[in-house]
């Protein structure tokens, strides 16, 4: 049950590979002083990635068919047995729909600050549902990640505005 | 939830006058990247091992989840 709720972080639309796919490919076209914070963090997000798959898999790998079934995850099973596939809660497919990239650096470090702060409350939400000791350790871990990441696109917004005032001086 | 943490906000929902069904608080969270988006210099930090468990180098950055 907890593994179908995880999935949502895998493969969903505020999960850890949308904001590794968002974060690394804005980067390109953002100005240079925040293309190293977009680098790094979209490198953090994967390794988060690895975190939920690890948990998904452990969650899972040992469960027959039944118990798989009694947890919601009977269609999984059949589509993709015990291997893990990029899907959210509600068996949804990954789609690039779910991320943005509109050119502007404002606008993108605000859509990245929203990403944040939605995967900070959907973590909330998968805490909420669990008693696992060891995996709510885990999931408080990765949300304070998303709080320092928000500060950080935060921060990255002030350096902007600041970036694009000192462009004006002749 | 007791709402003792400074982090949360509550609030009850829009309810009709002829609801029978009891107000119920809900809460939300205001992180500390919201409220304090820049960081300032020279803050107090973590232990190393103490910021590994945490996720955060800096005390003031903790959110604590549920709230303490």
């Amino acid at each position: 049950m907890l593994a179908k709720m995880l999935i949502e972080q895998y493969g969903g639309a505020d999960g850890e590979l949308s904001a590794a796919l968002r974060y690394l490919n804005q980067r390109y076209s953002i100005p240079d002083k925040v293309i190293g914070l977009l680098t790094d963090i979209g490198t953090e997000e994967f390794a988060h990635l690895e975190m939920i798959a690890t948990m998904v898999y452990k969650l899972t790998k040992d469960a027959t068919p039944e118990q798989l079934r009694e947890a919601g995850l009977g269609d999984h099973y059949v589509n993709h047995g015990y291997s893990l596939f990029y899907h959210d809660a509600a068996g949804n497919p990954w789609t690039a729909a779910y991320i943005a990239s509109k050119g502007d650096p404002i606008a993108d470090l605000y859509e990245d600050i929203a990403a944040e702060e939605k995967a900070r409350a959907t973590y909330q939400w998968i805490i909420d549902n669990t008693d696992d000791p060891d995996i709510k350790d885990s999931l408080r871990f990765l949300r304070e990640r998303e709080v320092i990441h928000s500060l950080r696109f935060r921060e990255a917004v002030e350096i902007l505005k600041e970036y694009q005032g000192s462009k004006k001086v002749f | 939830m007791d709402g003792t943490s400074a982090e949360w906000r509550s609030y009850v929902n829009f309810r009709s006058p002829f609801d029978p069904c009891p107000a119920r608080v809900k809460w939300y969270d205001v992180p500390p990247a919201v409220t304090y988006p820049v960081q300032k210099s020279a803050r107090k930090q973590f232990a190393p091992q103490e910021a590994l468990r945490k996720g955060t180098l800096w005390p003031e950055y903790d959110s604590p989840y549920p709230p303490v």
